[in-house]
């Protein structure tokens, strides 16, 4: 089982990657829209390695209610084992 | 080529490391720059992210085009200033399924052939305009199967089947493919097939980013383009280097004998190697060259193809090293007897270890993980794309002014600078002890097979070793050697009877597959060992000549022993050696070992 902390640390490189950004700090308020970087193109990586690296799959509709990354993280916390 | 081998990455891996790749990758400056133009008829912003990643493991340093969202037949037809300002090398033309409009149910034969007639022409029109207003090499896909088969099976025969209006077009890519020199088909159809449909469509993806497949099946895609990318600018590999035994065919030949190996059709693990050789072949017809790279003394490796059952023969290979040299100096051998570059080598080997060295210092040359069983060979180099042919050998491309000159290509360093760094890598341990009751049959079996690795030659039964065993006279010892590849299992033996002060050597064998490892001195260690705590003074050997343990002639010389002379009644050919154990040395320097607490209590002993 992943804690909610875990999530958010493990989250932290595969944003680094995705926003081209090595040295920024995540948090669960963080969002597309005060983060640098997070375009469309960014957000397709991020949601590839998020599943990719948790062995999720995260629907449609489960992609339109994050909002945050902290839906982002509770999400996770729900489906990966 | 750089450190990271990407053939050997998961797409799993190649997904999450691609950021970390690009960087590392994008810092060579050895690069050939090479402009590509990506029309889709999808978002294509995912597949080029990672093709990016892979042209530039392949040597390339590509730049991108990519046409607005959907555009590739507006774009290609209508307006191709941006294209032609951009000055494409090659232009991808990815499209899929979806974007072939669909028959409706109730179409007329007639109907269902004028709408193949308009999807045909409407691609006729995309590449009429590339060839004349851009000029470049085009890459355009075959279609997938489609997602839904809405006539269930009827799909793949009916009228308004799509399945079946789909595989028509197919076939028309392929006609005019072969009509067009500037045309290449990427073959998505066997693609999706293999990682099948299931896995391939991803709908979540397409509803959210109109990117209308899998991450993995993005991975696929770019990997299967970077073939053909690497093909066109001469960069496929043309050589498929092969060990022998338990790779071309079952066992080892210098032990188990030409008669005894495993080909042919008669078991199921024969059949297997038979089919391999099939597969070889089949590439041998195609324009791949064959080379053997075997541990065998070349007499014996050269009669296994004499076998009724072997599929090869001798003259279908280019190239043939069979020797006890370590083989990634007999691969250097290879390429400059063929005259071709290190990287126009594949090697395959059962033997994990064997391939690990061959990696380490020859970087350049693809060393696919095969695993060990034969049955998965084939597949799992036919999916590593390594003889892409650019069946594009056409005057009318200019490959020949697109081909990067082999004189560039990089030098990569060794992971290891001596053999001496390779061994200590692979963290050896070895357990050396007098015969145990539980490993008498190993023993046994080794004993009365082992041929080539043997001094003597000499045969025991199971109840003969275990009075051996039990003997005071006798020193007997088995090695047992571990890597971080696994355990080798129980792979040499020893045995020595006491004459006095002396110790006689009457049997020392060794598997070949532990070879080169350093064991036989570790084997010497812990017989010396015994010896000093029995207060013995000599141990003497003997060499006895066979058609098939000539490795071994030099074995006592190479461990420092003295020739000494041969008694009137030696058999002929026989040589003897001399070990005086004063100032022993340990010679073993690889290999962490059981007895090293013992060997210093031997030392002390013999202070």
């Amino acid at each position: 089982m992943y804690s909610p902390e875990l999530i958010l640390i493990e989250l932290q490189p595969i944003f680094h990657d995705a926003l081209k950004l090595p040295d920024l700090i995540i948090t669960r308020s963080s969002s597309a829209l005060n983060t640098p970087n997070w375009d469309s193109l960014a957000h397709i990586s991020i949601i590839e390695m998020v599943e990719t690296h948790f062995k999720i799959r995260i629907g449609l509709s489960e992609l339109e209610d994050l909002k945050q990354v902290g839906d982002l993280v509770d999400l996770i916390a729900e489906k990966a084992s | 080529m750089p450190c990271v081998k990407v053939d050997d990455l998961s797409s799993d891996q190649l997904l999450m490391q691609r950021r970390k790749l690009f960087l590392e990758f994008s810092a060579r400056t050895d690069l050939r720059a090479v402009r590509i133009a990506v029309l889709g008829g999808s978002t294509t912003s995912s597949l080029v992210e990672v093709l990016e990643v892979l042209l530039l493991a392949l040597g390339f340093r590509p730049v991108f085009y990519e046409s607005e969202y959907g555009r590739f037949y507006e774009e290609a037809v209508h307006d191709p200033e941006t294209l032609i300002a951009f000055k494409p090398e090659i232009i991808y033309v990815h499209t899929s399924c979806l974007n072939v409009p669909r028959l409706h149910a109730g179409t007329t034969e007639d109907d269902a052939a004028a709408h193949f007639q308009r999807q045909a022409d409407r691609f006729r029109a995309i590449w009429d305009s590339l060839e004349s207003k851009v000029g470049a090499q085009i890459i355009q896909n075959n279609f997938e199967l489609p997602p839904y088969a809405l006539f269930g099976n009827m799909d793949a025969s009916a009228v308004s089947g799509q399945t079946r209006h789909l595989m028509r077009l197919n076939e028309f890519l392929a006609q005019e493919a072969n009509r067009r020199s500037s045309l290449l088909i990427q073959d998505v159809h066997s693609l999706s097939s293999h990682l099948g449909l299931a896995n391939w469509f991803d709908w979540d993806r397409y509803y959210s980013y109109k990117i209308q497949v899998r991450p993995q099946a993005t991975v696929a895609l770019a990997r299967s383009l970077a073939a053909i990318v690497g093909a066109i600018y001469g960069k496929t590999r043309k050589v498929l280097v092969l060990d022998l035994d338990n790779t071309l065919w079952g066992g080892v030949i210098g032990d188990d004998g030409v008669e005894n190996i495993k080909i042919g059709r008669e078991t199921p693990m024969g059949e297997a190697y038979t089919g391999f050789q099939e597969y070889c072949m089949a590439l041998r017809e195609r324009g791949v060259l064959l080379a053997v790279c075997s541990k065998n003394s070349e007499e014996i490796a050269r009669s296994g193809f004499y076998h009724p059952s072997s599929v090869l023969k001798l003259d279908h290979f280019s190239c043939f090293k069979a020797n006890w040299f370590p083989k990634h100096q007999n691969i250097e051998e290879i390429a400059k007897e063929l005259n071709l570059g290190l990287d126009s080598l594949v090697f395959v080997d059962d033997n994990p270890a064997e391939r690990a060295i061959v990696a380490a210092q020859l970087p350049s040359v693809a060393v696919p993980n095969v695993g060990t069983e034969v049955s998965q060979f084939a597949a799992i180099l036919d999916a590593a794309r390594y003889f892409e042919p650019a069946g594009v050998s056409r005057e009318d491309i200019q490959r020949a002014s697109l081909y990067t000159a082999n004189s560039q290509r990089s030098q990569q360093q060794s992971q290891f600078a001596t053999y001496d760094e390779f061994l200590d890598s692979l963290n050896m341990t070895a357990e050396i002890e007098p015969f145990k009751q539980v490993y008498l049959e190993r023993i046994a079996q080794l004993t009365n097979k082992s041929n080539q690795y043997n001094l003597t030659t000499r045969r025991y039964t199971l109840a003969e070793l275990q009075a051996l065993a039990a003997s005071q006279e006798y020193i007997c010892l088995y090695g047992i050697l571990r890597d971080t590849f696994g355990d080798n299992g129980l792979i040499s033996v020893l045995v020595g009877h006491q004459e006095e002060r002396t110790l006689w050597i009457d049997l020392w064998l060794m598997s070949c597959r532990v070879l080169k490892r350093d064991m036989e001195h570790a084997m010497l260690d812990a017989l010396v060992h015994h010896a000093q705590t029995r207060r013995l003074t000599v141990i003497r050997g003997v060499y006895l000549p066979t058609k098939k343990n000539a490795m071994v002639a030099d074995h006592y010389e190479r461990l420092g022993f003295i020739r000494i002379a041969a008694p009137f009644d030696a058999v002929e050919g026989a040589t003897y050696w001399s070990l005086v154990l004063d100032g022993y040395f340990k010679r073993n320097r690889h290999i962490k070992t059981n007895t090293a607490q013992l060997d210093l209590d031997g030392v002390l002993q013999h202070v």
